[in-house]
């Protein structure tokens, strides 16, 4: 048998038979057994969507419980302990349960289809990172079940967190499972960075990405460098807790600001690793119901790197207040002042397309329009607060909570349900309903803005954030109740999407393979697609490869029908990472169990770690151990040894 | 409706007064920049009506760049404006000043603030707790201690935040142009009662202020009455480990310090007015009012209350 990296491809046409072949090739086994050990990326990628919508849901109900604590001065409706839990557990569920890995989601679903492949460059990897995504959240949420959620914000400042002023568990969950969690993005990110680099269609050289890519690659890019800063800072919180390190304490040396900088060195990075790949689905699905290309190419995809490349020199501007010199304030004001410029060539290009466009207003591009007038007042609000002076008043008020829900919600919620009206129709093949779709964005848009657009006021009128109640003198009394009737509003809004998804999914009107008239490669297949997606592999010539014919702008087309077959096995094709020239055929694998077991033994582990189990810790590492050994056994399809002999 | 007693878009101090005009600055600017595009957003949206799909595709990728550069140029002048303000602010308002006319060493605690007035002669320092009094027209130097956990110092009327951090001393300052009383508040999350951790900085002509300075230097008397008498007994036994009184037995330091509890406006960290009706509630069931507290509700008789009521009131 030649080994597939040094066949020659056979190249053919796209044909009914090719398509029966490959289909036994490529298929999950079907039943429950093929659910856990599949490792199809539209599959994984669609439940990254449904886990994360269901951790909004969760996080959006505790949100509602804080705003009717908040409703009127003086409530008693909850404990102190009780909202302090409640405001960390929606803080940590919204930044790190749901906002990335919807993203992560999409991202999974849509990359393969983007880019003309088959599938991620490393499907096992790719189902690890979602069983340990699960395994975490559902650690994170049996803290908070049990009484002991987070009870220190999302970003946890010592001392507080330390055991001498935090003695349960609450720390201790939230600890290990960020360590948890860390390991599910970070492993995600590597796989998006390989995949961007090696599995593109011949031909989709770098200049012909689509924004989507561009923005998670980004954001991936960053979260290698930066998770490991975060997961760093958890683990020492938790030697500190557990067994007397004084890493953050400074009675034995330590210094509780190392932990500000660790977590912001990373929570930095995190915020715009959160916002571009959404500003990337705007970016790709705003033109098409502007029926033209994006304005400014280029320039909107070097804003996106140039956005995280300053994106890590602002960390400080979340520490103005904690006492370092004026130099460094000046520097990482000035960065943070500066790096408003990338983020103005985004809008500016959406702008743009829109002006110079036809635009169609589907409840998508209602969206993904009203994204940005949210993205520029949450920048605005930002570009406020990088002033030090003025953010020594600023910070820690209300201004900053309206601030970051601007940011979090006008660019990534929102993005995020149009791109979901955008691209349900290639997930599930049903269209969502474009009426209810109306009444879904009104009520969440005006709901939005009736919470949070006043929230801005009550930060200006001075009340501190993670206040449990406050007393009728202040003056925000009025205020915080309109808050309270915007945020039950934008709820219902909220509501309304979930119903139409749902509905939609049962009973929607069939979509066709491309129903807005889309320009990249998605929609040149069914909806939903096959389990191999390209029947052949396509060749690119253009950044718009469904569009080229209106377009009329380059002589030599894509190729979509006919191409590369590789349908003796699980087969596909990687490419170089520059200009996409085919490299060689790789062999991918098929279903495993390993990627659950996998994370099913580090869930053990770590549950074991929490209530610190000597032999279960043993046990778990032991499972771990097995677990890896089952993964990274060589297999002879996969080209991993060599054939036995005789 | 009366200003906002922790509202910042007014100031009644120099250096809070310095940030005023650079704070509306770039509220106009952005509220500005909100509108324009909102307007942009709606007529681009609204003026060419929209059309059953699919239509044509219009244009190439060469139109529109126009709005990228004219946008970047526009967006520029602000930005150099807030930059060139800001460091010029930042050096108006940051550096602590030279020769401040007080200094105060202020260690913020769960939940609530201890005072410390430094001196250059030992007999003139002097501490209390929740309610800073100043002069108007002086600078005053603040030394921020860490106690226990982060809080972090601030009043906005005069001064913007300054964190306090355990292993560290961060220093700020304030001044007050006019008297009056300005409320404070700890903005960085604290615990379970960071809700109810403010304080009152007083600003008085300086006469006034250096006849509050010398009362605040005496101890307290020694009760007079019988139910005080009895209630000092009271206070001895359930309050001492953890307060002070100046002049009496009690030296606890991990609670404020009482020996002028009654010059006080507020109580529990400016959770209550001092008045005999909440001083009762506070001393017999703290938790009540400012749950998560660290005082712990005390198990007292109402004869009990009463004579240690009789003895607060002696604290002026």
């Amino acid at each position: 048998m030649t080994p597939a990296a040094l066949r020659v491809p056979a190249i053919d046409d796209d044909t009914p038979e090719l398509r029966a072949r490959l289909h036994a090739i490529w298929a999950t086994t079907p039943g429950w057994k093929g659910w856990f050990t599949t490792v199809d990326h539209k599959e994984i990628g669609i439940r990254y969507i449904v886990t994360a919508f269901v951790l909004l849901a969760l996080g959006g109900v505790e949100a509602l419980a804080i705003r009717l604590q908040l409703a009127g001065p003086d409530l008693r409706l909850m404990t102190p302990e009780q909202f302090n839990i409640f405001f960390s557990m929606h803080g940590m569920t919204m930044i790190f349960l749901y906002s990335s890995p919807v993203l992560s989601g999409f991202s999974n679903y849509l990359w393969p289809l983007l880019l003309g492949a088959r599938d991620m460059a490393f499907p096992r990897l790719n189902a690890f990172s979602y069983w340990v995504y699960l395994a975490a959240a559902l650690f994170l949420y049996t803290g908070f079940l049990t009484g002991n959620g987070p009870n220190d914000g999302w970003f946890n400042y010592v001392p507080y967190a330390e055991r001498q002023y935090n003695p349960g568990l609450n720390q201790d969950f939230y600890a290990l499972g960020m360590v948890l969690l860390g390991i599910s993005t970070a492993v995600g990110a590597a796989n998006f960075v390989v995949t961007a680099f090696k599995m593109r269609a011949p031909g989709m050289s770098i200049d012909r990405l689509p924004i989507l890519i561009w923005g998670t690659l980004t954001a991936s890019v960053a979260n290698l460098v930066v998770v490991p800063a975060v997961s760093l800072a958890f683990f020492l919180l938790w030697l500190d807790r557990q067994f007397g390190t004084s890493f953050f304490r400074p009675a034995g040396g330590g210094q509780p600001l190392l932990w500000q900088h660790l977590f912001w060195l990373f929570g930095h990075p995190w915020v715009y690793a959160i916002v571009l790949p959404a500003m990337g689905m705007v970016s790709d699905g705003l033109p098409v119901f502007c029926r033209r290309p994006l304005v400014g190419y280029s320039l909107v995809a070097l804003s996106t790197v140039a956005t995280m490349i300053l994106g890590f020199g602002v960390w400080v501007h979340h520490m103005f207040a904690t006492g370092l010199p004026g130099l460094s304030l000046s520097f990482f004001s000035g960065a943070s002042i500066v790096i408003t410029v990338p983020s103005a060539v985004a809008v500016f290009a959406w702008l743009a397309t829109i002006w110079t466009g036809r635009p169609v207003r589907s409840t998508a591009f209602l969206f993904f329009a009203a994204m940005i007038l949210l993205f520029v007042i949450g920048g605005v609000s930002g570009f406020m607060t990088a002033s030090v002076p003025v953010d020594w008043q600023l910070t820690d008020t209300y201004f900053v909570v309206a601030h970051l829900h601007y940011v979090l919600i006008g660019i990534n919620v929102f993005p995020v349900v149009g791109a979901t009206y955008f691209w349900f129709p290639k997930l599930t093949g049903r269209m969502m309903d474009e009426r209810l779709g109306r009444w879904n964005f009104w009520t969440m848009f005006l709901g939005f803005n009736l919470g949070f657009l006043p929230m801005h006021l009550i930060g200006l009128f001075g009340m501190p954030r993670r206040v449990w109640t406050y007393p009728a003198e202040m003056g925000w009394s009025a205020l915080n109740m309109i808050t309270t009737i915007g945020s039950f509003a934008f709820a219902i809004g909220v509501l309304l999407f979930f119903v139409n998804v749902a509905k939609s999914w049962r009973a929607g009107a069939l979509a066709p393979a491309d129903p807005w008239g889309g320009s990249t490669l998605e929609w040149a297949l069914p909806s939903p697609p096959a389990p191999y997606n390209f029947a052949v592999i396509p060749t690119i010539a253009s950044r718009h490869p469904l569009w080229e014919e209106a377009l009329d702008e380059n002589t030599p087309r894509s190729t979509i029908t006919r191409g590369m077959m590789l349908d003796t096995g699980k087969e596909t094709v990687t490419t170089t990472p520059l200009d996409a020239i085919p490299d060689r055929i790789v062999e991918m694998p098929c279903d495993s169990w390993a990627p659950l077991l996998l994370a099913v033994a580090l869930g053990i582990l770590f549950v074991a770690l929490l209530l610190k189990l000597w032999l279960a810790i043993a046990l778990g590492a032991l499972l771990v151990l097995g677990a890896l050994i089952l993964w990274l056994w060589p297999q002879r399809r996969l080209l991993e040894r060599e054939p036995a002999h005789g | 409706m009366s200003a906002p007693p922790l509202g910042y878009l007014t100031s009644a101090g120099e250096r809070a007064a310095a940030i005023v005009p650079l704070t509306w600055f770039v509220l106009a600017v952005s509220v500005i920049v909100g509108m324009v595009v909102a307007v942009l957003l709606l007529a681009a949206i609204v003026h060419p009506r929209g059309r059953a799909l699919p239509t044509a595709i219009v244009a190439g990728d060469d139109h529109g760049l126009a709005w990228i550069k004219w946008g970047l140029v526009l967006s520029a002048l602000p930005l150099i404006v807030t930059l060139v303000w800001t460091m010029a602010a930042l050096g108006r308002v940051a550096g602590p000043p030279r020769s401040p006319a007080l200094v105060l060493d202020v260690t913020p605690r769960q939940y609530w603030w201890e005072v410390r007035y430094d001196a250059r002669d030992p007999a003139d320092r002097f501490v209390t707790a929740n309610e800073i009094h100043i002069a108007t027209g002086a600078r005053v130097l603040v030394r921020l201690h860490g106690g226990d956990v982060i809080h972090s110092f601030w009043v906005p009327q005069l001064s913007g935040k300054t964190d306090a951090i355990p292993g560290q001393t961060n220093l700020t300052w304030l001044a007050a142009d006019v008297p009056g009383r300005y409320r404070g508040q700890c903005a960085e999350f604290c615990g379970l009662e960071h809700a109810k951790m403010a304080f009152e900085v007083v600003a008085e002509p300086p006469a006034a202020f250096e006849r509050w300075r010398r009362a605040q230097l005496q101890t307290a008397p020694p009760p007079s009455s019988d139910a005080a008498q009895r209630g000092a007994r009271v206070f001895q036994s359930h309050c001492a480990s953890c307060h002070a009184v100046r002049g009496a037995r009690a030296a606890g330091s991990t609670a404020p310090d009482l020996t002028h509890l009654m010059s006080r406006r507020l109580i529990a960290a400016g959770t209550l007015p001092n008045t005999r009706g909440s001083l009762a509630g506070w001393v017999r069931a703290p938790q009540t009012s400012k749950p998560g507290a660290l005082m712990p509700d005390q198990q007292l008789t109402g004869q009990q209350l009463g004579d240690m009521l009789a003895y607060l009131v002696t604290l002026k």
